[in-house]
């Protein structure tokens, strides 16, 4: 990025701009560009080119003969089955989230919007530790679970709900300022026309919000796969049972199996990847927040 | 701005059963879970919990996250602010790129970034190897932990930093450097001042994620006794020996800090909107 051929180009084009005449001012665009580009590279592309160098640092066979294993398969099928419970779920929350509170005034309001953000600030450890200690063998409904022969923490629904609540505020969050800045009129307009409500909200507001819900549903299904401290806590991590892919990676890593580590790891970084190629996709589009 | 107070008849349905639902459902998933915690500590009587909280590992543990977090969001605040100019005001090559990889840490799992970050930075990685015949140790040191949560908090400070920029009148700038103000007496008087609201925000956002990161730093933290141990790994460590109510009582203290943060996220919001309306 901005080698030193372009350099050049940039600064004759610069010369020719209103106000950007002086040498001072463009010694500090190129300082200002330099730094903060090394900063990115050394902490966010380094990283990521890394994922993949260790990945394929045995080949390609390597790589791919990783994914043959049974714990790593388990691992890839149980982030599926949690992604494929938690994304639908917190997706219908967040839609009715925002419904609630973009449409209509009430008493509380902030405190509900502020309530629905707890999640991302509370550490993902302690997401994980409010379930043990309501579901685990000593925790209030643990006796109960175990005459019923449940379990929850220490199998899937603990791991679902763990997720659950890391990623409950995603899609909300996305569409709370989005529909709230769209204002009601269109439905108005619908619902005074004699359109029923579900009506209303698939043919007038669903096509309005739905790149930023896109994104929303997204970044949530890109935070259930790779969710770790808050999974980690409640599953216990029986290998080929409650292992999800972010914790098969800490256990491959603890053992010294690079390659098998790094492979596994490179999915989820390809999922992030696509994510954000996804955002840029996204934005700009009508219906889509721009931060 | 909507028409706040202001009561008009709503035609538009589902009030009552949305407002119903997401009650219901943050009460179970959220709401009811924290509360858990709280009871579990109260539990716990008064002299346990103080020696449970103020043990010198949990105060070591308090030292390091706070510390490593509150030089992680500084940092971030200098290049984040850097970043996010770079971004609003300047063109270059891959300017686009450059946008979109900021919301990495958002996207990518902190386990992967924490391995990814602790192999980079070991003895014979590739960032580590020029720093160790230098004497700078990173992997399994305090300066690791706080590179991690550098990395976690960046984008919260760009992209508030960002819109804020945005705002910026670019006219008053302008106005000021023909009537012969410096760059820098402009950057002071007139950059500063609008975005600081957002910067401050973006600085709280950063601290409060950093303090209960857990993923991307136990890898490259070592775990250290007293040393480099974090205070989500105490909690981990405690619930290992089966020691719930110790646990609660260290999870009782990450959540308090996590509600003062919230507060003064919310009181930084609230007032960088009043400075906003002023200025118009």
């Amino acid at each position: 990025m901005g080698g030193p051929s372009s350099h050049a180009d940039v600064a004759a084009e610069l010369a020719t701009r209103p106000g950007h005449k002086n040498v001072r001012s463009t010694l500090v665009r190129w300082l200002l560009i330099t730094v903060s580009l090394t900063f990115l590279g050394a902490l966010l592309a380094a990283p990521l080119a890394a994922v993949f160098a260790m990945a394929l640092d045995q080949g390609w066979d390597a790589y791919f003969s990783s994914f043959s294993d049974e714990a790593t398969r388990a691992s890839i099928r149980l982030t599926l089955t949690t992604a494929a419970i938690v994304v639908p779920l917190n997706t219908v929350f967040g839609i009715t989230a925002a419904w609630c509170i973009a449409k209509f005034e009430f008493r509380g309001k902030s405190i509900l919007i502020t309530l629905i953000d707890l999640p991302l600030a509370v550490s993902p450890v302690v997401s994980g530790l409010i379930y043990v200690l309501l579901f685990g063998t000593n925790g209030w409904f643990g006796l109960w679970l175990q005459d019923h022969e449940i379990s929850i923490v220490y199998a899937l629904p603990g791991i679902i709900l763990a997720t659950m609540f890391v990623t409950f505020p995603y899609v909300a969050r996305e569409l709370i300022p989005l529909m709230q800045q769209l204002g009601n009129d269109e439905e108005e307009a619908a619902i005074t026309l004699g359109a029923g409500g579900w009506f209303t909200f698939f043919r007038v507001t669903l096509p309005r919000i739905r790149w930023g819900l896109i994104y929303g549903v997204i970044l949530c299904n890109a935070r259930a796969m790779g969710e770790f401290g808050a999974v980690s806590v409640v599953s216990g991590l029986v290998r080929n049972i409650t292992m999800t892919m972010p914790l098969q990676i800490e256990a491959l890593y603890n053992e010294y199996n690079m390659v098998g580590a790094f492979a596994l790891a490179s999915v989820l970084s390809l999922l992030a990847v696509v994510t954000l190629i996804i955002k840029t996709l996204v934005e700009g589009r009508a219906g889509y927040r721009r931060r | 701005m909507k028409n706040v107070g202001q009561r008009e008849p709503n035609v538009i349905p589902g009030f009552g059963i949305t407002l119903g639902f997401t009650t219901f459902f943050l009460s179970a998933i959220v709401l009811l879970p924290l509360s858990a915690l709280v009871l579990k500590t109260a539990g716990l009587d008064w002299s346990r919990f103080v020696e449970v909280i103020a043990s010198p590992r949990s105060l070591a543990s308090y030292r390091l996250s706070f510390g490593a977090s509150l030089v992680a969001a500084s940092v971030n605040m200098v290049f984040g602010f850097a970043l996010a100019w770079t971004l609003v005001r300047y063109d270059f090559p891959g300017r686009k790129l450059v946008d979109a990889i900021i919301d990495m840490p958002f996207a990518l799992p902190t386990a992967v970034s924490g391995i990814a970050l602790a192999t980079i930075f070991s003895v014979n990685g590739w960032i580590g190897q020029y720093l160790e015949p230098r004497g700078i140790f990173v992997a399994y040191t305090p300066l690791g932990i706080t590179i991690a949560l550098t990395l976690i908090g960046m984008p919260f400070v760009v992209r508030t930093v960002q819109p804020a920029l945005l705002e910026v009148q670019r006219d008053l700038e302008d106005a000021a450097e023909t009537l012969g103000a410096g760059r820098f007496y402009v950057f002071r008087r007139i950059i500063v001042p609008t975005v600081l609201p957002a910067l401050l925000t973006g600085f709280t956002l950063a601290f409060a994620r950093a303090v209960g990161e857990y993923g991307s730093v136990v890898f490259i933290a070592g775990n250290k006794y007293m040393e480099t141990e974090i205070t989500p790994l105490l909690i981990i460590f405690r619930l290992e020996e089966y020691q719930y109510a110790e646990a609660a009582a260290l999870g009782f203290v990450m959540l308090t800090i996590s509600f003062v943060m919230l507060l003064a996220i919310n009181l930084l919001q609230v007032w960088g909107r009043k400075r906003m309306m002023v200025s118009r």
